[in-house]
């Protein structure tokens, strides 16, 4: 069985969630390639050339892949489904945009989200939030499927892929790229950061979201927040951890100030250890701590950071 | 310019589902169900389109058995101006729908189409996506803002790491992401007035689409639990546990 996997990236560097879809793709069995498709992307292509278990690298590097629009993108990943039994995409902003596109495209149904890989033709994902798994069997003959990277264990980078240039421009021209506007952070990506710290409702405001810093650089954390304190306005929806936001699965992770509704645990629920911190001994987020302390966020938080 | 919104009936956010004892599915019977709230966040973004005068006729269109008529009368009762409703008693995965809403873009030929992006049932983020694909159209996901700008509509979109505004032909696909707006309470004489507005109801068998299911499932279970660990008292501890037992930290 042939395997296509599409490689996350920047232009500049791969992300870290493509080596745990090479794992979910490793657990359905077969020759694994990896398609790159961006523009002035040879940084990435030589990076993913690297990742265990893959014999070979495509890359597709064109103007009209720059910012991996899903028209274009999804016009690429069909011309060259021919010659895959399977094309995984992580779910992640862009996978989750052209997926479905190429899919449709292909007249076959997706398989969204998967956390587990039973066979080459049955995938285990959540339904409901994660309030339920859903095991599920796919009867089309070609795969389309996305991966939520947390559920799988990154593979090693010390492999050497061939890297093949494609000559590709599918260019559907029916969409622009305007502009980009990034959150600068010299933190960790929250997808993949080690240790995740973040603040919900308990944090009152936005400049009280300044007491995770320390803290944060101190354990190399990324900052998250509850929905709540997204819907508050305390801090931007890509910070948001839940359902509706980041699922996020470190070593380790402190919700501080977290409730714990059913929609952020089912974005954090998956990490290997969970501390909360909340004035409120009967919350929610106790349910689901490995340490749970009860306290007044605004002296813990400060004493915590002096004893790192 | 016209706007068709693909409505879906879901369980209600608030309810806490339940998988069946013998594991063939979550158990929905008696449950209190809703419009999606990704949906509702699209109604709302068609209905404030045609107040500001852009768009001309807001119709919603939903897919399922009879019960999710009481969806699109909310649907209505929010601004919708008229409805659709193709009855089936199957449930249809994503694909299916898109080919069937396909047909639906093909007959009312909308300018602009805006769905939820996802539906909290399933959890899938397709059916958007994959009618943008069957009818050829550009798709603005997980859409933050939406501004439609002469022939073009420029939609801003929530992607990892922040936000990215794209520019696309109309017609065009729309799927909207929770910031996008926050939908508006339904007065009663709104409610009243819904129940007069024109429903259109169409069999999903008479659209000549093979609608068979293209995967089987399983089984469903319910998540591994997290049981509730330990309680500390002090930071200290914390920071003590957190080093020699969790060993997470050094």
């Amino acid at each position: 069985m042939a395997i296509l996997v599409y490689a996350e990236h920047d232009n500049s560097s791969l992300k870290a969630e493509t080596l745990k879809t090479v794992a979910a793709a490793q657990a359905m069995g077969g020759d694994i390639h990896l398609l790159v498709a961006g523009h002035n992307c040879g940084g990435v292509a030589e990076e993913a050339a690297k990742v265990n278990g893959v014999s070979k690298v495509l890359v597709a590097d064109n103007a009209a892949y720059e910012h991996q629009l899903a028209e274009n993108v999804s016009l690429l990943v069909k011309d060259l489904a021919g010659d895959y039994d399977a094309i995984i995409a992580t779910a992640l902003t862009t996978g989750k945009n052209f997926m479905p596109r190429v899919a449709a495209l292909l007249d076959v149904a997706q398989i969204s989200d998967i956390i587990g890989v039973e066979s080459a033709d049955t995938f285990v994902r959540p339904i409901y939030a994660g309030n339920a798994i859903a095991t599920v069997q796919s009867l089309d003959a070609k795969k389309v499927i996305t991966v939520r990277a947390t559920a799988f264990d990154a593979v090693a980078t010390d492999g050497s892929a061939e890297v093949v240039a494609l000559d590709s421009a599918t260019d559907a021209g029916i969409s622009s790229h305007v502009s980009d506007e990034l959150t600068e952070s010299e933190r960790p990506d929250l997808g993949a950061a080690p240790v995740v710290i973040s603040g919900g409702r308990g944090m009152q405001n936005g400049d009280n979201f300044k007491l995770l810093d320390g803290i944060a650089d101190k354990l190399g954390a990324a900052i998250g927040a509850s929905r709540a304190a997204v819907d508050a306005g305390f801090v931007p929806n890509d910070m948001q951890v839940g359902q509706t936001g980041k699922i996020v699965a470190p070593d380790l992770y402190i919700a501080v100030g977290i409730s714990g509704a059913i929609q952020h645990l089912a974005g954090m629920k998956d990490s290997k250890v969970i501390v909360a911190i909340n004035k409120d001994p009967e919350a929610p987020i106790f349910q689901v701590a490995d340490y749970g302390l009860v306290a007044d966020l605004f002296e813990a938080l400060p004493e915590l950071e002096g004893k790192l | 310019m016209k706007v068709l919104v693909p409505i879906k009936r879901v369980i209600d956010y608030n309810v806490k589902v339940r998988v069946k004892p013998d594991n063939s599915d979550v158990d929905l019977a008696n449950v209190k169900m809703a419009i999606n709230p990704f949906c509702e966040i699209a109604v709302e973004e068609a209905v404030r389109l045609k107040e500001a005068g852009t768009a001309s006729e807001v119709v919603v269109v939903s897919i399922g058995d009879k019960k999710c008529q009481e969806q699109i009368r909310t649907a209505l009762a929010l601004g919708a101006d008229r409805a659709i409703h193709i009855e089936t008693e199957e449930t249809l995965d994503s694909l299916n729908i898109a080919k069937l809403l396909q047909k639906v873009v093909e007959e009312e030929a909308p300018q602009l189409v805006i769905l939820g992006k996802q539906s909290i049932d399933s959890d899938n983020n397709q059916t958007g996506q994959m009618l943008a694909a069957l009818t050829g159209m550009p798709q603005g996901t997980f859409a933050s803002e939406v501004k439609v700008d002469g022939d073009k509509v420029n939609v801003t979109r929530e992607v990892d790491g922040g936000l990215q505004t794209v520019a696309l032909n109309l017609p065009a696909i729309v799927t909207t992401d929770l910031r996008l707006n926050e939908p508006r309470y339904a007065k009663l004489p709104d409610i009243m007035k819904a129940k007069r507005k024109p429903l259109d109801v169409k069999a999903a068998a008479d659209f000549g689409i093979d609608l068979s299911p293209r995967s089987t499932l399983v089984k469903v279970a319910p998540p591994a639990e997290r049981s509730a660990g330990v309680t500390v008292e002090t930071i200290d501890e914390l920071v003590e546990k957190l080093k020699t037992e969790a060993k997470v930290i050094s």
